[in-house]
This record gives C-alpha cells, structure tokens and sequence, in this order.
C-alpha cells in the first residue's frame, strides 16, 4: 500500500500524510454507520422505527446529528480550567485514534508494523485515561468528577485482564507483531485462535515457522474462555453497558463530559464510537483471524490480483469489526448496569484471577507441547 | 499497602490530615428524580452519609384552591395531584362527598369505577416499572412497559376523551359512561398484557444484575415503614399484608377474589428495592384479575341517576382514603354547608413514603440512591401539591 501511494505520489510528506489518514477516512465512515446502527438497532428491539424522516429510511440522520452538533455554542465552563478543558476532548480522541496504527486492514496495509504492536495497543489505550482525568477535573463539575474517578478506576483495572488476555494470544503465537498473529491463524476458520489456534505448521511473516498441529484442539476451551473475558474487559473500556458507569445518566447525567457541548462533545462521543471498534478489531484479530477469509481462499487469487485480495482482507476484518460493535449495541439495550463496587469485585476477584491461571496453563501446555 | 492506609487513618484520627464530606445537589434537574425533586447529598467518597430531600418546586396550592372552589370544581385539581393515577385521585374524592352526602351509587357505576381506578393501576405501574428499569440502566423494558400503557390511555381516551387527566368520576356519578365496544377493548387489552408481565420478568426483573443492583439494597423494616407510616407497595414489600381495598373497604372491592401481593425477601432482604419492586408487578397481575371479574358481572344501567342537583353538603367532616397505587391516599373535607368546601386536606401516600428516603439510605451509593428513590416510585405533582 504504501509502495503503491509512493508509485503514485512520489516520495514525499503528503504521501505519509495520506498514509497516516487512511484510517481516519474509515473511522469517520464507520463512525456514521455506527451512529445509525445503534439508533435503529435499539429502535427496533424496542418496537420503535427510530428516525424516519431524515432521508430515505431515516440513512442521513447521522450526518443531521454532525450538523447540529457542529452548529452548536462552544461552551467553556466559567469556573473551569480553559487549558485542560479544551485539550482533553482532543487528546481523548488522539489516543484513540493513535490505537489504530498497529490494526493490520489486510496483509498489505497497517499504519506501523511493530515488532511490538500488542504491547503499544496497551501502553497508548492507557492515555486514554489521562484525558478523561483531565476532562472531569478541569470541568469543575462535581458529577464530572465523579464520573472522570470512576472511569479511571474502571479502565486502569481492566486494562490488567486484557493485558493478560492478550499474553495468552502472545505467548501461543510468540510474536507481539499483529501480523504474525493473524498469519498465525491462516487458512480456514477453524485455525482461528478461538478454535484452538493453527492446526499445520504456518511461516510467519517475520519468516519464522510456527509450528502446529491438531493437538492444538487442546487449546480450544482456553481460547474460547480467554475471548469471552477479552470481550467482557472490552466492554468495560470502551464504558460500554453493563460497564458504563463512568457516564451512568441516571446517577452522574453524563460524567465526566457532562459539561462538555458541540465539536468537544462529538469529540468524546468519536473517541468511545473509535474505542468500540478498536475492542472488536483486536478480538477479531486475537481470536477471529484477522483479515484472515473463514474459508481460507481469497477471490482474489482466482483472478491474480493482489489489489482485490487486499480489499477482501478489508472486507472480511471490517465485518468482523462490525459484528462485535453489533454485539456491544445490543448489550447495551438489553442489560442493566452494574454498580461501582461490583464492577471492582468482578475485575479483581473474577477475571484477573481467572485470567492468570489461563495464561499459566497455555504457558505450560506451550513450553509441554514445544 | 495496608499499613499506609493505617498511617493515613491515623493521621486522619490525628487532626493532621483533614478530610472533609461532600455535599452533592441531585436536582431539580437530574434525570432520575423522577420530577422536579432535589435531593441534597452529603457523601463520603461514594458513601452516603445524609439524604436531605428539598420540595416545593411544583407547589401549587391545591388545598388553598379547593376552598375557593365548589366541589365539583376541585375534581380537576386532584387529576394534577398524581397525574400518573388521575382515576385513583378522582376516586377518593368523589367518594369522601358521597359519603358527606350520603349518596348510594348505581351498580354501574360502581363497576366502571373500579374497572377505571385498576386500569389506571396498571398504567401507573408501568411507569412505576419502567422508570425503575431505566434508573438501574435498562432502557428497553421502559420501552416496552410504556406501548402498554398506551393502550390503557386509548381506552381512557375513547371513553372520556382525555389521556392524562380525565376529570371522569364525578360526585355521584362519572362524567360519561364508557364507550361502545369498551368490554372488548379491556378484554383485548388483557389478553395482550399478560405476555408482557412475563416479558418483562425475563428481560428485567429475573436479570441477574438488575437483582445484584436491588436485593439487599435499601431495606425497609417493618417497624420504620409503619411508624413513618408509609403505606401502598412500599409498606408491603416491607412484607406487611395490608391493603385498603381489601381491610378498609370502600366501592365494591369485596365482591371480588384476588390476593394482596406481600414481599418475601426472595432475592434478598424481605423489604429492600427488588420486594418493593416485585409487589408492583404482582399487583399489576392482581388488578387484571380484578378486571376480569368484574367484566364478567357488567351490569347495564343509568350512571347519571345518582348524580345530584346541587352539591351542598350538610356540615360535618369525613376522612375517606382510597388505595392509590402509591399507597394510601386520604382525603379530609370538612363542609360548612355551603357550596364551597371549608376546607380539603390531601394526605398523599408519595409524600410520606418519600420521607423514609434518609432512613434507609444512609451508607449506601449513589448508584443505590437512584435505585432507592425509584423503588419508592414518587410522583412530584402530589408531593408538593
């Protein structure tokens, strides 16, 4: 992809430039989509049409909300701490956004191809919390700040289980590299990582040889346990239900933005649309291949054409993508929220401890079955 | 870790540190005080140490009013009381200047007056369900409860032609008598309810979070919930069986066979939010069956024929109370003979029960704030009157 802008552009910064927003293009589509989904998701579990009068079917009211949430007054709190107050809803959404580098979209595009792709995802995912902190505290807002405390409890103790989930992944593989990670799941979908892992030997992309076999259906309740709690700490996040204490509107009206109005708001509400697909794109990469096909042939190889397999790999990590923020829309009309203490108590007394004894037994099972 | 904590405790204890309690105003605007309420907070971290509820926001002087008014004129003004109960309200009051007037009412009218004052139940528990639902974090199940409630209020509409504050029972008699095809409207729209009293079971009630969110959480005792006299849903998810319909008899409430609803403590504490909650959904299910009987009794008739000429009732004073579906509702009236009442006092169930707010509060969350407060299941248009 790159050699490809470069044959185009010309070796020059705009080529980096094009490089480095090619994500932003999908995000700001998906971003619309997904607005749209969770309206008329929610409309029809709940017997309602949700918007119909926006365009054919109610399909523009997203870029209707954008509108008005561009036309609205720019709101700074008199008593609030303008500097901070205006950085977080940016730094919020930069830390977002900067997650996505590391998300491979086919076999020929990821923004940077890290050796320790894995292990950036976790260290730039934290910043988040800096910015929310920084939002409830400059606000001014008892409610804000509420809201800002409880979301920094809440993502710096999950981050702990998803850390862990991603070492079960890791360690299988031994590649901190996505690429490597998805190569590892290559072929037909039941050498995906959530069905045990690959089940012939596979050459991954740093050229190393992965070595397997059907023996690897050992792994299969691990990995199905370890998808399901990666999904759950997701969930908890991205401030999603059941998790979305932080920003709880019966208790806190809107957490830690509560104060917040026009573009900083839609700010804040891109960065958790941003973090709801960063959540399913790693957990289709961890456990679901990637951008791998479910039938390990590509269309595009019928034809020899390496540009239309890309854009299958696309395709098929896109909709892996979608199906998991589908799956977080619906949770979300469906369950209730928990409290405070018991989110704490299921992080620390349930998933963590479950989770460092799945990654002590596929340590073992690894190093046994080496 | 722990000794830190020691060091920072003692230090605390020591006057060294200061640490102070924050005071957290919940309202008027704040979206689950169900209204224009105020709760002032006084918390430790996330702890609540003190609940201070501030009324008065939506004051509007009914009991002032009512003795400017004649009598039939201060119907209007008890449908803007709870006007998520108008019938119930409606009730009490035509039914305190009957019995000031001695008035002996037809069957019809007694029947349609009970079919109404439990449809309205009904609706009224629905908001009371949903609203609870939404607080713990539940959107759908408010949804779901709110498309039953509409046909309620289109049966209503048909009949007297208003969805909210019907002005229906009139001192002897109702305004109008029900529309053609009512039976079968009520009959349809039982058919159609039941499911949903299980769909919601399902979706909310049996959740697993949403009973980790409500057992244990707010328990009432018995004592505390009858020497601050609440009464309705809250004095029996409390686990006491008492119930106007059926130990104060008034209209024809005995003619009919249904149970009490009592809380039991089944996820958790006999008396906490998910007893209170339950009591609702079980009564909706009591109230269809009351429906149901006395669909099956309707007799015809002329509802008109008790209605006085002139309401003037002989002087005295009554005390009539009714089973609101918040609870008690009581009415006092005292008559001096002329066309104006000397004076009505309203003794309104969601103003008491509110009252108990701080006692079962303290020590919890926040979180547990909004559930306590929507299992009590306030109405601001009555609290403050």
């Amino acid at each position: 992809m790159e050699s490809l802008l470069q044959s185009l552009l010309g070796d020059n910064l705009l080529t980096l430039v094009l490089y480095c927003a090619l994500p932003l293009v999908f995000l700001l589509l998906y971003a619309l989509l997904a607005i749209l989904g969770e309206v008329k998701i929610s409309a029809f579990m709940q017997d309602r049409l949700g918007p119909m009068r926006t365009g054919p079917w109610g399909i523009i009211q997203p870029l209707a909300d954008v509108l008005k949430l561009l036309q609205k007054e720019d709101i700074t709190p008199k008593d609030a701490d303008k500097f901070l107050f205006n950085l977080a809803p940016y730094l919020s959404f930069m830390a977002a956004y900067a997650a996505f580098a590391v998300i491979p979209f086919s076999s020929q595009y990821v923004g940077a191809d890290l050796n320790l792709g894995a292990f950036y995802l976790l260290a730039i995912g934290s910043l988040n919390v800096a910015a929310i902190m920084m939002a409830g505290w400059a606000s001014h807002n008892k409610y804000s700040l509420y809201g800002a405390m409880r979301s920094v409890a809440q993502i710096v103790s999950y981050e702990v289980p998803a850390a862990m989930m991603l070492v079960i992944v890791v360690l299988f593989v031994g590649s901190l590299n996505f690429q490597d990670i998805i190569t590892a799941q290559s072929g037909p979908f039941w050498n995906w990582m959530v069905f045990g892992g690959p089940k012939a030997d596979v050459e991954l992309a740093s050229g190393e040889i992965l070595g397997a076999s059907w023996i690897n259906l050992i792994f299969l309740p691990l990995f199905l346990a370890s998808f399901v709690m990666y999904y759950i700490t997701g969930l908890a996040e991205t401030n999603r239900t059941p998790f979305d204490i932080p920003e709880a509107e019966s208790e806190l009206v809107s957490g830690y933005h509560t104060e917040y109005s026009g573009m900083k708001f839609a700010m804040f509400f891109m960065s958790e649309y941003a973090n709801m697909f960063l959540v399913s794109a790693v957990t289709a990469i961890l456990f679901f291949g990637g951008w791998n096909s479910p039938f390990g042939v590509y269309l595009g190889d019928m034809f020899d054409a390496q540009w239309l397999v890309a854009l299958e790999q696309f395709g098929w990590l896109v909709f892996k993508g979608l199906f998991f923020v589908f799956v977080i829309i619906w949770l979300r009309w469906t369950l209730p929220r928990l409290r405070v203490d018991q989110l704490m108590y299921m992080c620390w007394k349930v998933l963590i401890p479950f989770s460092f004894g799945i990654a002590l037994i596929v340590g073992f099972l690894v190093v046994v079955l080496k | 870790m722990s000794q830190t904590l020691e060091a920072l405790q003692e230090d605390i204890a020591a006057g060294r540190l200061k640490t102070d309690e924050l005071v957290l105003n919940m309202g008027p605007q704040h979206p689950s005080t169900h209204g224009v309420l105020r709760l002032e907070l006084v918390l430790d971290g996330e702890a609540v140490v003190k609940v201070i509820p501030h009324l008065g926001y939506l004051h509007r002087c009914f009991e002032k009013h009512a003795e400017a008014m004649t009598y039939p004129q201060v119907i209007p003004y008890t449908d803007r009381m709870d006007y998520l109960a108008a019938m119930n309200n409606n009730h009490g009051y035509a039914l305190a200047i009957e019995r000031l007037m001695g008035i002996e009412l037809p069957e019809r009218v007694e029947y349609i007056r009970v079919i109404m004052a439990e449809l309205q139940r009904i609706a009224s528990h629905l908001v009371a369900i949903g609203t609870f639902g939404m607080d713990i974090g539940a959107f759908t199940p408010f949804l779901y409860c709110f498309r039953d409630r509409e046909y309620i209020l289109d049966i209503f509409e048909r009949t007297c032609g208003a969805r909210l504050l019907y002005n229906y029972m009139w001192v002897g008699g109702l305004s109008h008598d029900v529309h053609d095809g009512f039976e079968k409207d009520v009959r349809d729209f039982i058919k159609r309810f039941r499911p949903t009293i299980k769909e919601v079971n399902d979706l909310l009630n049996y959740n697993k979070i949403f009973i980790e969110r409500t057992a244990n959480i707010g328990v009432l005792p018995v004592d505390v919930a009858v020497s601050y006299g609440c009464s309705g849903p809250m004095l029996r998810g409390s686990g006491v069986d008492f119930d106007l319909r059926r130990d104060d008899p008034y209209s024809i409430y005995d003619r009919f066979d249904w149970q009490v609803c009592v809380g039991k403590g089944e996820a958790g504490t006999v008396g906490d939010c998910w007893d209170r909650h339950m009591v609702r959904v079980w009564e909706m299910e009591q109230s269809c069956n009351i429906i149901e009987q006395a669909l099956e009794t309707f007799p015809p008739g002329d509802i008109t024929e008790a209605i006085p000429k002139r309401i003037r009732p002989p002087k005295g004073e009554i005390y009539t109370r009714v089973e609101n579906p918040r609870g008690e509702l009581g009415y006092y009236v005292i008559s001096d003979g002329s066309a104006n009442p000397f004076r009505v006092k309203a003794r309104g169930p969601s103003f008491v029960n509110l009252s108990v707010i701080d006692e079962i509060s303290r020590g919890h969350l926040i979180a547990d704030i909004v559930a306590i407060l929507g299992s009590i299941d306030i109405v601001l248009g009555e609290i403050d009157r």
